[in-house]
């Protein structure tokens, strides 16, 4: 505990205090409204989203403002419908978070704080993954994953889904990491420890906060995955909320509070990760991004 | 430790196919040496491993694969028989594709400059202090972070030609008589398209630029103040030099994301109506998917990764800019 209070906060780190501007001469309540105005221009489809989804099932013209005959009918018949589609992605998205920080958090360390040889190419590896697009991927994918019998199964759809969260963890761990002085892992090798007790003991402790972004990004990631859903699934039988969502675009339209209703379920992770993490969110896409 | 001798023993046993004693007394006095290396190498193996089977793999399966007749037959019996250049003369001699291709270009480029003008400008707002500046400022990627899917089912809603909100505000106030088939109409699809992914990529743009305004020094801004400099000097002077390596990764990297968005148009119009929102993303996906020619699908792609690493090579010497300074 008091290790992290005595590290230079990494780049990363949420919390910079800076001077900043200082609202003008007009009263700075004059800008929160502003502020407001942008805000509900830019929600309003997310608020229309969650208005549609409380009303009763009918033609546009009974779809009011507000959601004054509240109506969940939507929701069971969604929750009927697509209860088992959202489980299999918050199985997906789970286990993708596993994997990814299984995967990414002793890369991130190596490509940090060893001088092995090939890091260089490993990390412009990663870089330029970051530019291959995603439909190529599934194109090849799809054969390999026939062959394999990997269609229609939870851990094809993880492994696949991981090709988000493993580059983008290892990019932000790294980031996080390469800020820890080898000082820190130095006294505990004098003392005998490995490489990997280091890491666990360590740098794992100390780097929890990068282990959350990465990890809720990775999750964020694989719940929207649609790309994958879409061509390594072709039954019923393991589909993501996205593709049930996406054959209710196609089939479905007359009952829109079911839509809607599906859409809301699928967004409540965003939004509970915005609610509990929002601190981590701005880190993990400037870490991603610029670092 | 039980761990560690487990695993240099066996990369040992594999090594050696026979006589293994006299080999691990050759081996030992190396070993000490180069075992910290070995446990070291093993941090790294697992992501490598993967990388090369997630994105080596397919770059190469697709360079092959263009190359080749490969089709639901090929997943039967097994052959895929090489073409050449033919499935790129197809791809690229269709008529889809110049659609396609000029498509993506103004996907692209509109997409890019709504996103960064309008993110940049919510930016600029939010480097106020204000109050409640913080919460609203958070609240702002909410878009950003909802399933894509969700975001193009809600505004097929709001747009939906007859029964949309949007038609119903607008025939309200009398702007328009008829009602606009947003993304119905081969002339406004493709526009209607673009504003929606500019709607959706607003938030990230806001927050990376917003983060680059935070390290700029606030004394400069003080210093220019006392030259008299205006607002537009101030930002024409000290904010734009100082944000442009920000602003260059946020371009490219929004660039390369763009030329590969494939959900929001799914979702939204499926390439339709008769191919106005058709790119070559989604161009790739209906010949693989919906018409099962996967070497088709691999051309097109291919195409794609070469538009994507010419960027690419840009953002990496953008990265490395930004690493620098």
């Amino acid at each position: 505990m008091s290790l992290s209070a005595t590290l230079p906060l990494p780049d990363t780190a949420p919390a910079r205090k800076k001077r900043r501007r200082t609202a003008g001469t007009r009263g700075p309540w004059t800008y929160t409204v502003a502020g407001i105005a942008i805000l509900a221009v830019l929600l309003f489809p997310l608020y229309w989203m969650l208005n549609v989804s409380l009303q009763p099932a009918g033609s546009a013209a009974s779809t009011s403002w507000f959601p004054f005959a509240l109506s969940f009918d939507g929701y069971s018949t969604a929750i009927a419908d697509q209860g088992g589609n959202l489980m299999t992605s918050l199985l997906v998205s789970l286990g993708s978070v596993v994997l990814s920080l299984l995967i990414a958090a002793p890369a991130a360390y190596a490509l940090a704080h060893f001088k092995v040889r090939g890091a260089g190419i490993v990390l412009f590896g990663i870089l330029i993954s970051q530019m291959i697009p995603g439909i190529v991927v599934a194109n090849a994918l799809y054969s390999a994953y026939n062959d394999l019998g990997l269609l229609n199964s939870i851990p094809g759809l993880i492994l696949a889904d991981s090709s988000a969260g493993i580059p983008f963890g290892i990019l932000i761990m790294r980031s996080f990491m390469g800020s820890i002085p080898p000082s820190l892992t130095e006294a505990a090798r004098m003392d005998g420890a490995g490489p990997i007790r280091a890491f666990f003991f360590i740098i794992l402790p100390i780097s929890r906060n990068a282990l959350i972004t990465a990890g809720m990004f990775t999750f964020l990631f694989t719940w929207g995955d649609f790309l994958f859903a879409l061509t390594l699934t072709t039954n019923a039988e393991v589909r993501p909320i996205t593709l049930g969502l996406y054959q209710y675009i196609g089939t479905y339209v007359s009952d829109w509070s079911t839509v809607m209703a599906t859409a809301v379920l699928s967004s409540l992770p965003a939004v509970v990760l915005l609610v509990l993490a929002q601190r981590y969110i701005a880190a993990g896409v400037t870490g991603g991004a610029v670092k | 430790m039980a761990d560690t001798r487990q695993r240099a023993g066996g990369a040992t046993s594999a090594a050696r196919p026979a006589g293994p004693e006299v080999e691990v007394e050759d081996r030992r006095p190396r070993r000490t040496w180069s075992r910290e290396r070995l446990l070291q190498l093993g941090f790294l193996v697992p992501a490598v491993v993967y990388m090369l089977l997630f994105f080596g793999y397919p770059v190469v399966q697709n360079a092959l694969m263009g190359f080749q007749e490969y089709t639901t037959r090929t997943f039967v019996t097994g052959e895929a028989p090489w073409v050449g250049l033919e499935n790129y003369r197809e791809v690229i001699g269709s008529s889809v594709f110049s659609k396609a291709a000029l498509n993506t270009v103004l996907f692209t480029v509109g997409s890019i400059a709504g996103q960064f003008v309008l993110g940049l400008a919510i930016a600029l707002f939010f480097r106020k202090r204000f109050p409640l500046g913080g919460l609203l400022r958070s609240l702002l990627l909410l878009p950003w972070l909802i399933p894509l899917i969700a975001a193009s089912a809600v505004w097929r809603w709001i747009l939906d030609k007859d029964t949309g909100v949007l038609n119903q505000v607008l025939g309200g106030l009398g702007i328009t008589d008829s009602n606009p088939g947003w993304l119905t109409s081969t002339s406004l699809a493709l526009v209607t398209v673009i504003a929606i992914n500019i709607w959706i990529g607003i938030p990230f743009n806001t927050t990376i630029l917003y983060g680059g305004l935070q390290d700029i020094p606030e004394d400069l801004y003080e210093a220019a103040a006392l030259d008299g400099a205006t607002r537009w000097r101030a930002f024409r002077y000290v904010t734009w030099p100082l944000l442009r390596p920000v602003v260059t990764v946020v371009l490219v990297l929004g660039v390369v994301y763009t030329l590969k968005a494939l959900d929001i148009i799914l979702g939204l119009t499926e390439g339709g109506p008769a191919n106005s929102t058709q790119t070559i993303a989604t161009q790739s996906y209906n010949l693989s998917f919906q018409q099962f020619d996967f070497g088709q699908g691999a051309a097109a792609g291919n195409i794609l990764i070469v538009v994507s690493l010419v960027f690419a090579v840009l953002y990496l010497r953008a990265n490395r800019r930004a690493l620098d300074e």
